[in-house]
Parts: C-alpha cells; structure tokens; sequence
C-alpha cells in the first residue's frame, strides 16, 4: 500500500519537526545535568579541588550501571518512571525523559575525559592565586575545556538522532516513527528513503554547526 | 618574610613514604632574592609549594609577613595567596585567555573595577615588554614571552613574594638571561621578596643574594651566595660550584698541561679583596720570574670578582718558593698534585 504523497507531506514535516524537539529538549536537558555531573565527577577526584571520596564513588558505580544498558532496553525499563514523572509514556515530550537520562550519563563521561586531559598545572596556578574551588570551575576548567566539549556534544547529538528514532518506535513519534511504521511494516520504500535523507540532513546540520562553534572556541 | 620552622613533608604513597622536606629551619628576607638548589627529587618544589599551601606541611611551621599558614581558614588562605605570586617552569598559562586576560584573571579574582583591571594590566604588559602581545592567545607566543606573561599574572595584584620554581629551566640561555634580568627588575623596582628554586647554579649566580643546597629533603649549606661559591662546604655544594666555575683540571688536561709546560704549577684563588689588583705581576716582576696562567676564570657574584686560577711559575726552586711564600699572605695557593679535585 502506497501513501498518497500529496497528504504525506505535512505527516513528514511534522514528524520532522518532532524529532528536532526530542534530539533538542534531549541535548538541552542532558547537557546541564551532564555537565554538572562530569564536572563533579572530576572536582571531587582525588586529589582534585573538591576532593570527595563518598560522591566520587556514588557517581562512578551510578555511570557504571547505567552506560552499559542498551538505550532500547533503558527505554522499556524506564517506562513506570517516564509515567510517574511526565504523566505518559507516549508522545514527543515523554520521550525526552528517558533520552535525556540514556544522554546525561554519555555527556558526563565526555566532560569528564575533557577535564581530565587539561594540564593539572594551569588549575594550580588558578589555585595559587587564590581561586576558590567555584572560580576555578566556570573561570578555568569550562573555558579550558569548552572547544573539545562543543565537539563532544557534537557527538552526542548526533547519537541523540539515533536514539530520537528507537524511541519513536515505543510511541514517541517523530521520523523513526514514520519510517518504521510506513516504510518498514508497510513495505514502502519511498517513505524509507525519503525519512532515511531528511535524518542524514539533520545529522550533517549538527556535524556542522558543532565543528564550526568548536572551531570558533578553539582559534583554530 | 618567610619562616620556614623545622618543617617536614612526608608523602604517603601506597604505603610507601616518601619524606620529602625533612626538618627544613630557614629565613627568607624582605626584599632578597633567595635561591635553593639542588638535585632533581631533592624536594625543592615541595618546600616552595609550603610557602603558598599548595602542600600542607605535616609537622613544623611555615610562617609567611606574620602568619602562620597552616593555621588559617581556606578563605584566609585564598586572600593570603593573592600576596604571593607564583610562576612556574611550563608557565601554566590559560590557554583559552588571551594574554591580556590571563594578566587579568586575579585582578578580576580579587573583584577589582573594570577600569582598574584595564589599567593594571596595561602597565604590567608595559612593564614585562609586551604592549603589543595583549590580544595574543598563550600558543602563539615564544616561552620567554610566555614566561613575561606568567611573571605579568603573578605581579597582577601587587604581591610582596614572587615564588618561582625552575622559571627559566624550560628557556635557551639567552632567554634565561632576559627572564633573570626581568626578575632582578621586579626586586628592585618593586622590591618583592623573591624565592626561586633551580637545578642552575648559573640562575643563583646572576640575581641571588642568599642560597641554600638541598639534598634528599633536607637543606645541608646555606648562605650568601659569594660564601657559598667561594667556599662550599658539602660535597653537593662543591659539585654545583663546579659545575659552573668549570675549576676542576681533568687529569687528561693536566698531562697536557704538564707535558707543554716544564715550570711549576699552582692553582691560585682571588677572593673578594685582591682579585682586582695586579698581585701576580708585581710579585713576579719582583723576584724576576716568569709566570702563565694556564687554566680558570675569574667570576663576579653580587659585584665581587671571585677568580680561580691555574698559574706556572717559571725560575729557580728556590725563587718560585720564595714567590710562592709571599704570594701566600695574600691569595690562597696550592700546588697542583696530580689528584686534586
Ligand atoms: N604529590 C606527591 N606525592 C607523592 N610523592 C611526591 C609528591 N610530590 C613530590 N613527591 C616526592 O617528593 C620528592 C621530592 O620531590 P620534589 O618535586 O619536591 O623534588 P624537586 O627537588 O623539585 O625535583 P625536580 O628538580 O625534579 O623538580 C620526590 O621523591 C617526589 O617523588
Ligand atoms: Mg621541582
């Protein structure tokens, strides 16, 4: 059965534009809660400006739990709380919840590794002058940290496309959506094709405007 | 002024400790240039990192203007650090700031007004020659301009103590020379008590009023740096002297020496008083021998000549001894053997 083209545009407009709020929300979201928790994850090292055993190892074990499940599985499992939080499981909005949680623990690590690779000499000279922990947070360690993270995100969002799609296939809407519900179980290709480039644009957008904002942050 | 007051750090490292500082007791003056030397691991960084609580020392006191730092509350500390300027030997500058704003960091840290900041940072890039640099990022600079930069940071807010550990060990020696020079301006114009650390004796040499050796934590010899290059009293002091007098005659040189030369020879040292006036000729020209100075070098620490000299008499046994004695209530001289260190 073949769709009429005619009336299936909006569908795919629409569904495009679903798809950019979930990867959107998603990247919002999880990057303030990722980086909060990359950057605490790193301060509290040991060794580190707020060195702290107890929240170190609480967030190590949490990230170590949640970073090996497959975010299809992570998606049914979070279901009961996705209702308890956003009243639904179904619909763009309550897709963001679980996306953001897969998201949020990909972007700490990310933070994390940026963190780690500045030299430990330039958060002490910050120190030596009489930096308080916070100053040395948002004045040092993001500014020093901020091209190879912009790329980072990059990477991330691109993911979040990938994940858009898994979750629109559990009700969530969006491109992945259409392409599995026309293109896959009603066998038309062009559906297929046409999703299958709109989700190569958006990929290639992200891509972009991520190299060109890093390249802006590092100078080069 | 900076106490350090029977200090010690030890490294708990796996179980195994490493005792960094060991019962450390030393002064550092207001306004002097102090240097300490000494070997890598001797613990040089650690001591001066007491002095700003980037290590907290685990049992003596370091005292620093009156206060006893490991004693007063982080907040404390914070406003303590800005008196305390540091510069480091990779320079640890901010790599995401321009040079203007790396120079402008603690000023903001220490909350001053934008017109403040303008102006401080503009007279310290002045003051370190980098007026025209202020829009550059740390990567395009050379290390000797980095370093003018790292030295522009730590002067930022008006500290009475620059410390500065291996500052110039990262730089060729002509840019060595210029970073001295800066850092001897920053005394004098500023008068900031400066305590530096190196494995250099060459540093200590060109701007040092008073030196300690360290060696494995602890500090074996101190003083000023003329007593200390004239007359070092521990073997590792007299390794780093000679290492920059270059005084000590290998044997294969003094074979040669001998071989070519049939007169006797003398090592002779100038110190502070003589070493200017012509001895050597006078007495020669007095018992009418002839002498040639083989081998040395003559050297000034803090506007004294310091010279160590390999000198061959020649003449009679009897009128080089005669020289010999009267020369000796002048100068120090030896008769060269052929083991002499
Ligand atoms: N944070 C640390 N933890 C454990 N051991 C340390 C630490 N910092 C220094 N040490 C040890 O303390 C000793 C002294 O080190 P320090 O860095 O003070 O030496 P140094 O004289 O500055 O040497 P260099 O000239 O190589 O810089 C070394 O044995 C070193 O391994
Ligand atoms: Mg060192």
């Amino acid at each position: 059965m073949r769709v009429d083209w005619v009336t299936f545009w909006p569908r795919i407009l629409e569904a495009t534009g679903e798809t950019i709020t979930m990867v959107i929300f998603t990247l919002v979201f999880s990057s303030m809660i990722g980086i909060a928790m990359g950057l605490l994850f790193f301060v509290t090292r040991k060794g580190n400006i707020l060195e702290n055993k107890f929240i170190f190892s609480f967030l190590n074990i949490l990230v170590n739990i949640v970073r090996p499940i497959p975010f299809i599985i992570l998606l049914v499992a979070l279901s009961p709380l996705t209702r308890a939080v956003m009243g639904t499981t179904i619909g763009t909005a309550a897709a963001v919840f679980p996306m953001t949680i897969a998201a949020c623990f990909a972007v700490a690590r990310i933070v994390e590794n940026n963190l780690v690779s500045i030299d430990p000499g330039i958060i002490e000279a910050a120190q030596a002058m009489g930096a308080s922990p916070l100053r040395i947070i948002f004045g040092v360690l993001i500014p020093e940290a901020l091209g190879p993270l912009i790329l980072g995100l990059t990477f991330v969002t691109v993911g979040l496309v990938d994940f858009s799609a898994m979750a629109g296939t559990v009700g969530g809407g969006g491109l992945g959506d259409l392409a599995m519900s026309y293109g896959y179980q009603r066998f038309d290709t062009s559906v297929m094709i046409v999703t299958v480039v709109i989700l190569i644009l958006l990929v290639q957008i992200a891509q972009f405007v991520g190299n060109f904002l890093s390249r802006v942050f590092l100078r080069r | 002024m900076i106490t350090f007051d029977r200090v010690n750090k030890v490294f708990g490292f796996e179980g195994r400790e490493v005792h960094a500082v060991k019962d450390v007791s030393l002064t550092i003056h207001q306004g002097e240039i102090f240097g300490i030397v000494g070997f890598s691991g001797a613990g040089k960084s650690t001591l001066l990192r007491l002095v700003n609580q980037l290590e907290r020392p685990t049992s003596g006191k370091v005292i620093v203007n009156g206060l006893e730092i490991s004693s007063i509350s982080q907040q404390e500390l914070r406003k303590l650090r800005r008196r305390i300027g540091m510069i480091f030997q990779s320079f640890n500058l901010f790599n995401s700031r321009t040079v203007y704003g790396n120079v402008a960091y603690p000023l903001k840290l220490a909350k001053k007004s934008k017109k403040e900041v303008d102006d401080r940072v503009k007279e310290l890039l002045r003051f370190v020659g980098l007026e025209d640099k202020a829009g550059q990022y740390p990567e395009q600079l050379s290390g000797g301009q980095k370093q003018r930069v790292g030295i522009a940071r730590a002067l930022a807010t008006s500290p009475e103590i620059l410390i500065c550990d291996e500052a110039t060990s990262a730089l060729d020696p002509e840019t060595t020379e210029e970073i001295l020079h800066l850092l001897k301006k920053v005394n004098e114009e500023y008068n900031i008590t400066i305590l530096l650390i190196t494995h250099e004796m060459n540093v200590v040499r060109r701007i040092c009023d008073r030196m300690a050796v360290m060696e494995k934590g602890q500090v074996i010899e101190q003083g000023s740096v003329y007593e200390i290059f004239t007359n070092p009293k521990s073997k590792t002091a007299k390794n780093f002297v000679s290492s920059l007098l270059n005084d000590k005659l290998s044997p294969k040189l003094l074979e040669r020496i001998r071989r070519d030369h049939s007169g006797r020879i003398y090592r002779v040292i100038f110190t502070r008083d003589n070493s200017s006036e012509p001895i050597l000729s006078l007495v020669a020209q007095k018992y009418q021998i002839v002498f040639s100075i083989l081998y040395g070098s003559i050297h000034e620490f803090q506007d004294r000549l310091f010279g160590n000299l390999i000198v061959e008499f020649r003449g009679s046994d009897v009128e080089v001894d005669r020289v010999v004695e009267e020369l000796k209530t002048m100068v120090e001289v030896r008769e060269v053997t052929e083991h002499e260190s």
